[in-house]
């Protein structure tokens, strides 16, 4: 046994050792999640061109495009984590599983809505069966079936493990899905309008929608953090860390 | 293992077959609601040709739904389960005779009862063919797909509403290439690709769905 400090991966695999770290990383996380979206949101609406097909209400996919993104990949962190949880029957996986489902759910409402928005002055509808559109309806369901389980099952362990196996299931059905919707539009009437056939951006949108989605995703990693230490505490409640934590906050 | 699964096959099978009323519902749920639209929409025969894929399909993806509650909570509820899960036999060779069984007894009555119910739509022949071939393929799917969702809400609080939502989305697919090979055939595309795509769900659905249930059944039983 050499007796050298060494950097261990599962020191902050545990609640304890984890609750003060988040609650180091996110203020941080959260000043740069403000810091971002400021910068994002100053070169989507005053910096970036106006579009020369779609006017002045392009801008609002600053918004959509970054939560859209956010929305698929904090579904595949969710899966991972929840993956990792049930296979090395770590508590803090499922936690952080747990603790980043309202998140995703919210940028699928966020994407669905904004691209409602978009898409009455642009395509003239609120909505349309589109491929994107319907997937990202179907992961809002995936999302909400997800928090439903958790929330329906008392018994905490049973819970996590339960909605891993949900969140993994989803993994593995998300492309089919997006595929089969995919197929299932194009096989009836082409795509009117796709986001990948748009018109080459501009380089000044193209940053603003990569400073937006940086925003996004430190807000993201904010939110799940400071969620996840409210887990920790709720579920960590009668250890003793936890009862001189909310001591020494008192 | 044949042995346990034949076992598991029979005995869920003998259960149904004492209780045929409950099995009769389902199939009756499904005529009715296949025969709700017609009332609902109207009966100008051009719209019904067009909409009886989606409607047929959609009405045995909620049939399916609703006799998922007995394929594992009775067995939950009297022991049954728990004893399975100590057996000597995979679990996963048990949960694929349940599923089977399933499938057999709510599936198997969809598929035969479903042509009928196109003519009502005033299908053409070659698409009540069709429409025969992709519910038999399509049906077991819905079976796996839902063992899974079945096993993870057992014994849970507000079980059956709570399965709908976590299943219903899975069964997206799946509905897509069901309605959707009728749809082909009578828009005089052929089916075959919608088919092959079904026959494709059904490899993926058989090969990682039973894993899932039993892994789910582990955790529910803890």
């Amino acid at each position: 046994m050499s007796t050298r400090k060494r950097f261990s991966w599962y020191y902050f695999s545990s609640p304890q050792s984890f609750y003060p770290l988040a609650g180091a990383l996110q203020p941080w996380c959260a000043a740069l999640a403000v810091l971002f979206c400021g910068v994002g949101l100053y070169i989507s609406f005053f910096v970036a061109p106006t579009d020369a097909t779609q006017g002045e209400a392009y801008r609002i996919i600053f918004i959509h495009v970054a939560a859209a993104w956010m929305s698929m990949f904090l579904y595949l962190v969710m899966g991972f984590w929840s993956g990792v949880g049930l296979v090395l029957n770590t508590r803090l996986s499922s936690m952080v599983a747990t603790a980043l489902a309202p998140t995703g759910a919210l940028f699928t409402f966020i994407a669905l809505w904004t691209g409602a928005l978009w898409g009455k002055p642009t395509w003239g509808t609120w909505w349309v069966w589109d491929a994107r559109l319907t997937s990202e309806l179907i992961l809002l369901f995936l999302y909400i079936g997800f928090i439903a389980l958790q929330g329906a099952i008392d018994d905490q362990r049973r819970a996590d493990k339960a909605g891993a196996v949900l969140a993994l299931v989803g993994v593995i059905n998300v492309p089919i899905i997006y595929f089969s919707v995919k197929w299932w539009s194009t096989l009836h009437q082409g795509a009117s309008v796709s986001l990948t056939s748009a018109p080459t951006m501009a380089k000044t949108m193209l940053l603003g929608m990569l400073i937006m989605a940086l925003g996004f995703w430190m807000y993201s990693i904010a939110a799940t953090l400071a969620r996840v230490r409210c887990v920790i505490l709720e579920r960590e409640r009668h250890t003793d860390w936890v009862a001189a934590e909310i001591d020494g906050l008192a | 293992m044949i042995r346990a699964l034949a076992w598991v096959l029979r005995r869920d099978l003998l259960l149904a077959f004492r209780r045929r009323g409950d099995v009769a519902n389902a199939l009756v749920f499904f005529v009715i609601v296949v025969s709700l639209f017609p009332l609902g929409v109207g009966p100008e025969a051009n719209q019904l040709r067009n909409m009886a894929p989606g409607v047929l399909w959609v009405a045995a993806l909620l049939a399916c739904m609703l006799s998922l509650a007995r394929l594992f909570a009775p067995d939950h509820q009297d022991g049954t389960l728990e004893q399975m899960l100590l057996a000597g036999e995979p679990l996963v060779v048990l949960v694929m005779g349940k599923v089977i069984s399933h499938w057999l007894v709510s599936g198997l009555p969809l598929v035969l009862i479903a042509p009928l119910l196109g003519l009502q739509f005033d299908l053409p022949g070659n698409a009540l063919a069709v429409l025969s071939v992709s519910l038999l393929l399509g049906t077991p799917v819905l079976s796996l797909i839902g063992a899974v969702g079945a096993a993870l809400t057992l014994g849970v609080r507000g079980s059956g509403v709570l399965v709908a939502l976590l299943v219903l989305p899975l069964f997206v697919p799946v509905l897509i290439f069901g309605a959707g090979s009728v749809g082909a055939i009578v828009a005089g595309t052929g089916a075959d690709a919608h088919l092959l795509l079904l026959v494709g769900f059904l490899a993926l659905a058989l090969v990682l769905a039973p894993w899932a249930s039993a892994a789910a059944l582990r955790i529910a039983m803890e």
